[in-house]
This record gives structure tokens, C-alpha cells and sequence, in this order.
């Protein structure tokens, strides 16, 4: 199971709503399963990660937050950009002195908070150490899921580096942004795009995906999340739309199964099924312009009750499932 | 339990009422609320300017909004009994240089925007969008004032990674601008300042070679060029900034916290208010979007669930079996939101809350807000 392809990081995006945690969250335990290491990073210091897997907030700091099926660990790190540069600046620099001497007189807060762009270049640094640290001649983790900012601001956030490299002619700087690009480019990372079959979602997928073909950006799979099965047949479905449904025949069934005394049961019924094939109406036509898109695409199901453990894992077992066209 | 409601139109007719502020997680439809807030109000006499920071594409196409001239647009089709509506999409770059324009000497001004690292400053760094934004609301405020085109401004937040990064903008560049690594960088490059060593002493010398290092000379120069230029800018943009913020404590200030009944997005909606609140912001109430209702309340999901079983072991009225199901789920979804709900009223029993219920399609034409407004505006709560 897990690294079937040479993708070593994994970026997952979507429109704020449509579950990108939780969809990063299932990945980590899909690719861990059968005895990997996976390293799921959050960057936008929301804890929705801890939340997901029911831990205590994460500091900055790779925890284990669970076992996968079959043998596994996902490990987890909520990054903290401030520890982020300190560390950066020792282990490229070895500043140890001049570190505290930067922060004494505001460069570190100058970095992480008011000067924009450098939390970018932070969070994907760390993203790239991760990757590619080495136990010896062997990768520490399998591979490494980032819980990415939102669609409309993937391609700021992945192209910062591009960017620095512009500004900076040589140097280290130079050199890190450089080989920062050098992986978000190669076949070893994707960015997974996750959407719902409604409107805005997708357009910000078609978007998106424009976006990092243009900035040379592999894109993995899309990932249409929360579908439903139809309630009803194809036929009750268009009867439903244009009113026809048979409401003799509902009533007769809500009188069979002792519900005849609820007076408006039966009106409420059949606009609720109006509803229903309103929106299945829609979700088709949007599932289409997904398809559109010319990328592996994976469907994961909507849970009634919400997503708790149980669910997640439910997830990460949809997206290894056999019928799916997706080789993460 | 009892939750207060919001009156929207209260909020909206109360002539003290001139900024409107839409904040929330990302993906709850704080651009919708904003500008359907926007329709309302036009059409119920008020002029409004509505300030969208990053709308999506259908939605702005319906305000007439895929112009991009940084400047408010009228809506000739809005607008009744004296009300006006005026909508624009922040242009980030624009608005960065024409503050670099207005202040400062042309060839100074020049200079500036010629600066790579300006460039990609104001086009390309995450974290621009809030000290922008910042900037074109009081614009707006002030145009208000000046012009009387519009007394209303209503504002959606930035999807920043935590939406509330423009409160924090004036105090965020205050603490820059009033702290000694300005000091250093505007230090003459070459001069290095014999100056300043008296000043920080040991430290100018160790942060500067420092920097050098890890930047390299180059963009440590470019750093300083840009920092030492846009001096005069900075003095003036942070004055307006802070009397922004001092302008969103004003009680004709509302937020209004937007949030759908989604775990995520209303552990949001509770970061937002207790921050509200810490910054004795004038919070307005939660706006909860995309609620899920039903015309059948008293038929509970098990209760629909237990019947659709029976009518299936009868081999009978499949049709009807499938619609109860159908309704079983509707119930579902219904009790876990109510249950979300409560617990943020639990928590939160101050605070006012007005929903709007789920539409099986997006909203993207005036219809489609006006009816969004006559929603919110007739909802009560979603618990009573």
C-alpha cells in the first residue's frame, strides 16, 4: 500500500468548506497503511488537525497522532513560523547568538507577522526539510501530506519561492528558494485539489488547476468529497422536478405506515424530494465539469453524522479502494 | 433555550449604522451575505458602497464587477425609494500604489514602484490583501463623508488563514515603524553608520552581517532602498490605519460574524467573537448561512426511518418508503446543525443570531440576494 508512485509530498487544497483537513487527514492514514511513515502538516495554525484526530493541540513539534490499518504511523505538525525561522536560521546559519540578537530588535517579528510573504517562504521551507530528510540513506518519512492554505491562495503559497529566487540573485536565499521550486515542480509532489459538486467549489477547481498548470506545478487528483447516492429512481427523480409525483400514492403509503394524522407530512415530503432533485440536477451537471478537467478524479461519500475517527478512517479506506483510479 | 434574534432590518435602517463588517471562516458565504445585506438596504433607501475583497467570479459578474478600476460602481438596477448601491472588488496592487502615488514626490513615487521587491509585494505576497483593506475601508469611510454618494459601507473580510489579520494590521506596522530594526534598515547601506553603533552597539553590527548572510547584499539593499522610500508613505498610511480601527470600535460600527452549521466553521464563528469582544468591537450577531429545514418538524428521523422499514417489509409503497428516508436524512442533518448550535449559544448566550436556509444552488444574480435579504431579514432564530 502507500507510496505506490514516486509522489514523496502530497499538498491538498480546496475552497474553505469542503473539508481539506479532513480529506489531508484521510490521505496520511491511507498512505501510512501497511506500515509507512507519513508526516501530515498543518500551516495555517487552525488545530484542525488535533481536532480530527481527537489529540490534544499540537505544538511545534512531530507527534504520532495515529495508527494506520495494517501497521503505520501518521505523525503530525502543527508549524509555528517563528519556530520555523529560529530553526531555519540554525540550521543553515548556525546562529545562535545573532538569532536572539534579531529578535531583540524586531526582525523576527518583522518576518512572521508584518512583513508579507515570509510566513510563505517559512511554511514551505519546512514543508521541503521534511520531505527530504534523511535517517541515514533512508527518507525519515514515506511521505509527507500538507494541509495547504485555501484554492485562492494556492499559487501565492507554492510559488512564493519563485518569487524570492526572482528578487535574489544568488546567495543561500537564492539557492534554498531554487531548490524549494526544484521539488514543488518535480513528479515528487502533487497538489490534490478537493471540491464539492456545487458552484462556486468547482470554479475555484477549474481555477486553481489553470493556475499551477501555468506555474508548472503538478497537479495530483481531484477529490469531489461528501456525494450522495440519489434518494430516488431516475424516474421519480424527474416526477419530483415537475411536480408529477403520485401524492394518491404517498398518501396512501403514509396512511399503510401510520402517518396519515401528520397534516402537512405529505406537502412537506414532496418538496422536499423537489428539492432533492434540484440539487442532484445540479450535482450532475457540476460532476461533468469535473470530469472536464482531464485529472484523476475520486469521489469520497458524505457522512450523515459528520466526520468523527471512525469516519476518517472510513475515508482513508475509499480513497485506497480498488475502484478507484487514483495511484497516489 | 432562547437565543436573542438579529434584526437585520433594524441594523440596516439605522441611519448610525455606516460600516457593516462580514467576517467568518472561508466557504460560508461572507461575499454573499455581504452583498445581499447590500441589496436590502438599497432597496429599502439607504446608499451603500459594498466592498468585496474577493468575490466569486459569477457573483461579482452579477454586480457589474469585473471591472477593474479600483473605484465604486453603481448598480443602476438597485436601488428604491432613495436608495442607491454602489459595489467594487479591492485591486490589492492598485491601491498600494496609488498610497505610493499620493505620497511622496513623483520621481521618489517612481522609484518605489520600480523596485522588484515592491512588485512582488504588492502583487504577490500572502498578507498585502489586510493592510489594504484596511486602507480602501476608511477611503470609503472618508468618501462617505466627503462625496455623500453612500452612507453605508459594508465590507467582507479577507480570506486570510485567520480573518481577523486586518485588526491587527495597524498595531502590526505600529510596532515596526516605532522599533529599531527600521532604525537599521534605513541606516545608509554603505555609511553603515558609525551612528547607529553608538545607538545598538554591539547589536547593529550582528544583525546587519547577519542579515547579509542570510539575505545576501543584494537583497539586503533592496530591502533597505524600499524600506528608506517608502518612509514617508509608511507615517501616513499607519496614522489612517489607526483611525480605522478607532472607527470599527465606533458603535455605528456591526460585525457580523458569518458561519455555516459546520464543526470547523463555527469553532471559527467563536474565535471571531472572543476576539470581537476582547477588542470591544461592536459585535452585531452570527449570521448562520445554509441552515437545513423541513415543513415537517414533529416527524422525527426515527420516527420516519422506523416507517420507510415497515413499508419495506411490507414489499409496499416504495415511492413513499424512499421519500420518508429521504426526510429521515433531512432530520439528520437538521438535529446535528441545532446540536452545533446550541452549543455555541451555550457558550455564547449573548450573542444574536439570524439564520438563512440552505438553497439547493449557489445565489449569483440580484434576485437571488434580494431573496437571500428577505430571508434573513424574516428568519428568527433557528432555535425558537
Amino acid at each position: 500500500m502507500g507510496n505506490q508512485t514516486q509522489t514523496r509530498l502530497h499538498v491538498v487544497t480546496g475552497k474553505g468548506g469542503t473539508g481539506k483537513t479532513t480529506v489531508a487527514a484521510a490521505l496520511a492514514l491511507h498512505l501510512a497503511s501497511g506500515g509507512q511513515r507519513v508526516l501530515l502538516i498543518e500551516v495555517e495554525g487552525r488545530q484542525g488537525i488535533s481536532q480530527l484526530f481527537e489529540v490534544p493541540q499540537l505544538p511545534y513539534e512531530e507527534r504520532k497522532v495515529a495508527l494506520a490499518r495494517g501497521g503505520g504511523d501518521v505523525y503530525a505538525l502543527a508549524i509555528d513560523p517563528e519556530d520555523a525561522l529560529y530553526e531555519y536560521l540554525d540550521m543553515y546559519y548556525h546562529l545562535g547568538r545573532a538569532g536572539k540578537a534579531l529578535r531583540k530588535v524586531g526582525v523576527v517579528e518583522f518576518a512572521t507577522t508584518v512583513a508579507p510573504g515570509v510566513r510563505d517562504v517559512l511554511l514551505t521551507g519546512k514543508a521541503y526539510e521534511a520531505t527530504r530528510r534523511r535517517h541515514g540513506r533512508q527518507y525519515v518519512y514515506d511521505a509527507v501530506v500538507v494541509d495547504a492554505p485555501p484554492t485562492g491562495r494556492i499559487g501565492r503559497f507554492l510559488n512564493v519561492n519563485a518569487e524570492v529566487a526572482g528578487l535574489a540573485k544568488m546567495g543561500p536565499i537564492r539557492r534554498q528558494a531554487d531548490s524549494i521550486m526544484g521539488l514543488l515542480r518535480s513528479p515528487r509532489t502533487a497538489v490534490h485539489l478537493v471540491t464539492l459538486l456545487e458552484e462556486m467549489p468547482v470554479q475555484e477547481t477549474t481555477d486553481a488547476v489553470a493556475e499551477l498548470q501555468s506555474l508548472d506545478i503538478p497537479i495530483g487528483a481531484v477529490v469531489v468529497n461528501q456525494t450522495r447516492r440519489p434518494a430516488l429512481s431516475p424516474r421519480q427523480l424527474q416526477d419530483a422536478q415537475t411536480g408529477d409525483l403520485d401524492s394518491a400514492e404517498v398518501a396512501a403509503g403514509l396512511k399503510a405506515a401510520g402517518l396519515a394524522g401528520h397534516a402537512g407530512l405529505l406537502d412537506a415530503l414532496i418538496r422536499e424530494a423537489g428539492a432533492h432533485a434540484e440539487r442532484v440536477e445540479l450535482e450532475g451537471a457540476q460532476r461533468a465539469l469535473v470530469q472536464a478537467l482531464n485529472q484523476p478524479v475520486v469521489e469520497l461519500p458524505w457522512l450523515a453524522d459528520g466526520v468523527d475517527l471512525a469516519g476518517l478512517y472510513e475515508l482513508s479506506d475509499q480513497l485506497g479502494h480498488a475502484d478507484t483510479e487514483v495511484a497516489w | 433555550m432562547t437565543v436573542p434574534a438579529l434584526d437585520v432590518d433594524a441594523l440596516l435602517h439605522d441611519p448610525k449604522t455606516t460600516i457593516i463588517v462580514c467576517c467568518g471562516a472561508g466557504g460560508v458565504g461572507k461575499t454573499t451575505t455581504a452583498a445581499s445585506l447590500g441589496v436590502r438596504a438599497a432597496q429599502r433607501g439607504r446608499r451603500v458602497c459594498v466592498l468585496t475583497i474577493d468575490p466569486a467570479r459569477r457573483l461579482a459578474q452579477s454586480l457589474g464587477l469585473e471591472q477593474l478600476d479600483n473605484t465604486p460602481r453603481r448598480i443602476e438596477s438597485v436601488g428604491r425609494d432613495g436608495g442607491a448601491l454602489f459595489a467594487m472588488m479591492l485591486d490589492m496592487k492598485r491601491t498600494f500604489d496609488e498610497i505610493v502615488q499620493q505620497h511622496g514626490d513623483p520621481a521618489r513615487a517612481a522609484q518605489i514602484l520600480e523596485n522588484p521587491l515592491y512588485q512582488s509585494l504588492s502583487s504577490s505576497f500572502a498578507g498585502t490583501q489586510e493592510y489594504m483593506a484596511m486602507e480602501k475601508l476608511g477611503q470609503l469611510h472618508r468618501e462617505a463623508i466627503d462625496t455623500g454618494d453612500w452612507d453605508l459601507v459594508i465590507v467582507d473580510t479577507p480570506p486570510s488563514r485567520s480573518a481577523l489579520d486586518f485588526l491587527d494590521a495597524p498595531a502590526r506596522l505600529g510596532s515596526f515603524l516605532d522599533g529599531r530594526f527600521v532604525r537599521i534598515l534605513m541606516a545608509p547601506a554603505k555609511a553603515g553608520g558609525k551612528a547607529y553603533m553608538k545607538v545598538f552597539g554591539g547589536a547593529f553590527t550582528l544583525v546587519t552581517s547577519s542579515l547579509n548572510k542570510v539575505l545576501g547584499a543584494q537583497l539586503l539593499n533592496d530591502l533597505q532602498t524600499l524600506v528608506a522610500g517608502l518612509d514617508s508613505v509608511f507615517g501616513g498610511f499607519r496614522e489612517r490605519a489607526e483611525h480605522t480601527y478607532a472607527l470599527l470600535q465606533d458603535p455605528g460600527t456591526a460585525f457580523l460574524v458569518v458561519a455555516a452549521p459546520e464543526p470547523d466553521a463555527l469553532r471559527e464563528a467563536t474565535f471571531f467573537v472572543e476576539r470581537l469582544q476582547k477588542d470591544a468591537m461592536p459585535l452585531a450577531g452570527l449570521v448562520l448561512n445554509r441552515v437545513h429545514t423541513t415543513e415537517a418538524p414533529d416527524v422525527s428521523g426515527a420516527r420516519a426511518e422506523g416507517a420507510a422499514e415497515e413499508l419495506d417489509e411490507l414489499d409496499e409503497h416504495a415511492l413513499t418508503s424512499a421519500l420518508l428516508r429521504l426526510h429521515a436524512d433531512t432530520m439528520r442533518v437538521r438535529d446535528r446543525e441545532r446540536h452545533l448550535l446550541t452549543r455555541f449559544t451555550g457558550a455564547h448566550p449573548d450573542v444574536s443570531v439570524v439564520s438563512a436556509p440552505a438553497l439547493p444552488g449557489d445565489v449569483h444574480d440580484v434576485h437571488g440576494l434580494e431573496q437571500m435579504g428577505t430571508a434573513l431579514a424574516a428568519a428568527a432564530s433557528v432555535l425558537d
